[in-house]
């Protein structure tokens, strides 16, 4: 088992049609099952065509309806890529990827609005994706560096991802899952809801969890982990060396008002315990000790 | 982004919001004739930097003569002011706001930002105007009080109203809060703002409602869709390491030490600046070279590094996923020949094409320093540093 995807999962791509959707399709297409996972497309002006063999719609509902597809990843630019979620949830998908960078903060607090009550989860957007190894592979992260295995990975950011993998497959530990959240400060799932889902997955043993300044998400997951996880998560915040008032390149990553410092999330996960280090080329060994 | 004062006042004027009559200065001469100008008897002279804390710092100053305008402008324009938010080193005092003065009787404070947590904007009002509010929120929390807001409904009359009474308005004096509360939200909305603050909003003695300061800052997300609010930008206040790099798409921000560092991704890049510090370093600058990295863009990103002065040593850190370890060894290599590196480099690299890149690395010639995990980069950057 897993979380959120398997081999199973039908996928289209809003968004196909540009230089990243293209790119990033074929990419997933090439990993593990991608080949029978990736359905369709959409692009309302390209309807009828298709990309490499997979159909084009023009909108998520024909392509839901044609396909059976009930994920969508999403490549969209900017300034559409708020209405491409809202298509995605208005035709009632379980699960929209979002990876678009660059998304207005009022186009998503809309958004998120609108979706109050509907069952679409949300991940993203700028994220990197969600891939379960040797399984299926939504979104941009390097498919090779993965192992199947039963550690569950979360993170707010894209390459720090990559790096606990890294490590993880370095150390033999393969992952059941491993979610990239994102870096935007209005956003879908967050560290609370991955880790509710990954305590429920009878195939995954235990949790990095990788957060960084800015919010305070990362202690509300906390709070939760001391009173309901079952499993162990180990956990690293990223910018103890971040100036406060200053965007760390994520739009959600900054400390504002003295609140949301690295400081203060890793007290917290120690004081909920989850075992956290400082030193981010020993994540992999830490969640090793607590196996 | 942000923007000055005047500009955000500019703004608060074309929601109907009240603001003091008010003129910018770029000189001495300006501000007198501004005063001139706008006549009366007493003007304020304030210094328009982006930094909050300006009164504090010496750069407003009351004037009760047109003479006493002119000194005060003299003194204010070309100072070093030094607030809380300027770091020691200051900011240069390029622009003046010349005002009239306005009678005072009680100071509010009304802000707005995105929450996180419930996914709106929050408005924040409170009866303490013209202190530090994260002073406030820190010692007296029970003052600041909040409106999470609806961004179908918007900011309700009855929202408005509560709020407006809970911090202190005069019970004549509820209808024109509310009026100021609910354009600010407008104002705030349709900029596409990440901040407004109006601290402090004042009511004078005759019970009329004025803003007397505006802070806005606005999502750079956004800045497509206003190009009005681009033309505000005042290259002056930024950092010109900041600027150059953001032409090249690069996200950097410079720090106090002594060790480059150039990263792939943000997450990461905060990580490495993390490790170095672990190490006893310190880092001179945040850099991620974002996901489509060239050689070109490595050069660049080179070349900002360098004119740091006090730089010592450069750490590159890559996680080769979609960006391929070769391509960037071949920047690398390409990027120190370019700039004639003289310092010590330290690269660790992994992921795809790992090999390949290190074999590029190792054939160039130049003394780069190689590191197989983001702690022994670390290590040997920082041992470099020192001259070890």
């Amino acid at each position: 088992m897993s979380i959120l995807i398997n081999r199973n999962t039908l996928v289209m791509t809003q968004g196909i049609t540009g230089k990243t959707g293209q790119f990033h399709t074929r990419m997933c297409r090439d990993y593990a099952n991608g080949r029978n996972c990736y359905v369709a497309g959409v692009n309302p002006k390209k309807a009828g065509e298709d990309f490499e063999g997979i159909p084009i719609y023009a909108t998520v509902k024909q392509a839901k309806e044609a396909t059976g597809a009930t994920v969508s990843v999403i490549y969209v630019p900017p300034p559409f890529a708020a209405a491409a979620i809202d298509e995605a949830v208005d035709a009632g998908l379980d699960l929209v990827v979002c990876i678009t960078e660059g998304i207005p903060v009022r186009d998503m607090i809309r958004t998120r609005y609108r979706m109050q009550g509907k069952k679409t989860l949300l991940l993203g957007p700028n994220c990197p994706g969600v891939i379960t190894p040797d399984e299926l592979k939504i979104g941009i992260m390097p498919g090779h560096i993965h192992k199947k295995g039963r550690i569950g990975v979360i993170s707010r950011s894209g390459t720090l991802t990559y790096e606990a993998v890294g490590q993880l497959t370095e150390l033999g530990l393969g992952q059941s899952t491993a979610v990239g959240i994102g870096g935007d400060p209005v956003n879908g799932l967050k560290h609370i809801d991955l880790l509710k889902l990954f305590n429920d997955d009878p195939e995954t043993d235990a949790v990095v969890m990788i957060g960084e300044i800015g919010g305070g998400d990362e202690e509300t997951a906390a709070y939760w982990v001391k009173e309901h996880m079952k499993k162990p998560v180990v956990g690293f915040i990223a910018g103890v060396t971040a100036p406060p008032g200053k965007r760390m390149g994520h739009a959600g990553a900054v400390i504002s008002g003295g609140k949301g410092t690295a400081q203060e999330k890793l007290a917290v996960m120690e004081a909920s315990g989850i075992k956290v280090t400082r030193n981010p080329a020993e994540m992999g060994k830490l969640l090793k000790s607590v196996l | 982004m942000k923007i000055h004062e005047y500009q955000g006042k500019e703004i608060f004027r074309k929601y109907g919001m009240p603001t003091p009559r008010g003129i910018p200065a770029f000189s001495v001469d300006e501000a007198v004739k501004a005063a001139e100008s706008l006549g009366g008897k007493v003007w304020v002279v304030k210094a328009q930097i982006h930094a909050g804390g300006r009164g504090k710092g010496g750069g407003v100053k009351v004037a009760e003569s047109i003479d006493e305008v002119r000194q005060r402008a003299g003194e204010i324009l070309g100072m070093q002011l030094v607030t809380h938010q300027t770091g020691p080193a200051g900011q240069k005092v390029r622009r003046l706001l010349i005002e009239e003065g306005a009678d005072i009787d009680r100071e509010l404070y009304v802000g707005m930002v995105v929450d996180r947590g419930t996914q709106r904007v929050a408005l924040m009002a409170s009866s303490e105007g013209g202190m530090d509010i994260e002073q406030v929120a820190a010692k007296t929390p029970e003052k600041i009080h909040r409106v999470f807001i609806d961004p179908v409904a918007g900011l309700t009359d009855a929202e408005a109203e509560a709020v407006s009474r809970r911090v202190g308005v005069p019970e004549a004096s509820v209808p024109q809060a509310r009026a100021v509360l609910q354009s600010l939200y407008r104002a705030f909305d349709e900029t596409d703002a990440s901040l407004a603050e109006i601290n402090p909003l004042v009511v004078t003695s005759d019970g009329k409602l004025i803003a007397l300061d505006a802070k806005l800052n606005f999502d750079s997300n956004a800045l497509f869709r206003h190009p009005e609010i681009v033309a505000m930008r005042d290259l002056d206040e930024e950092d010109p390491a900041e600027i150059e790099a953001s032409k090249f798409d690069l996200s950097y921000i410079s720090l106090d030490g002594d060790i480059g560092c150039l990263v792939n991704g943000a997450g990461l890049a905060m990580a490495t600046m993390d490790t170095i510090k672990l190490y006893g370093g310190a880092p001179a600058n945040f850099l991620d070279v974002g996901g489509g990295a060239t050689a070109e863009k490595v050069t660049e990103a080179f070349k900002i590094m360098l004119k740091n002065p006090g730089l010592k040593a450069i750490l590159v850190n890559i996680f080769g996923g979609i960006m391929k370890c070769d391509t960037i060894a071949e920047g690398v290599v390409a990027a120190s020949k370019a700039v004639a590196l003289e310092m010590p480099l330290v690269v660790r690299m992994k992921g795809t094409n790992e090999d390949l890149g290190k074999k590029i690395l190792a054939d160039s010639g130049l003394p780069i320093i190689t590191a197989a995990n983001m702690a022994e980069a670390a290590e040997k950057v920082v041992a470099a540093a020192a001259g070890k």
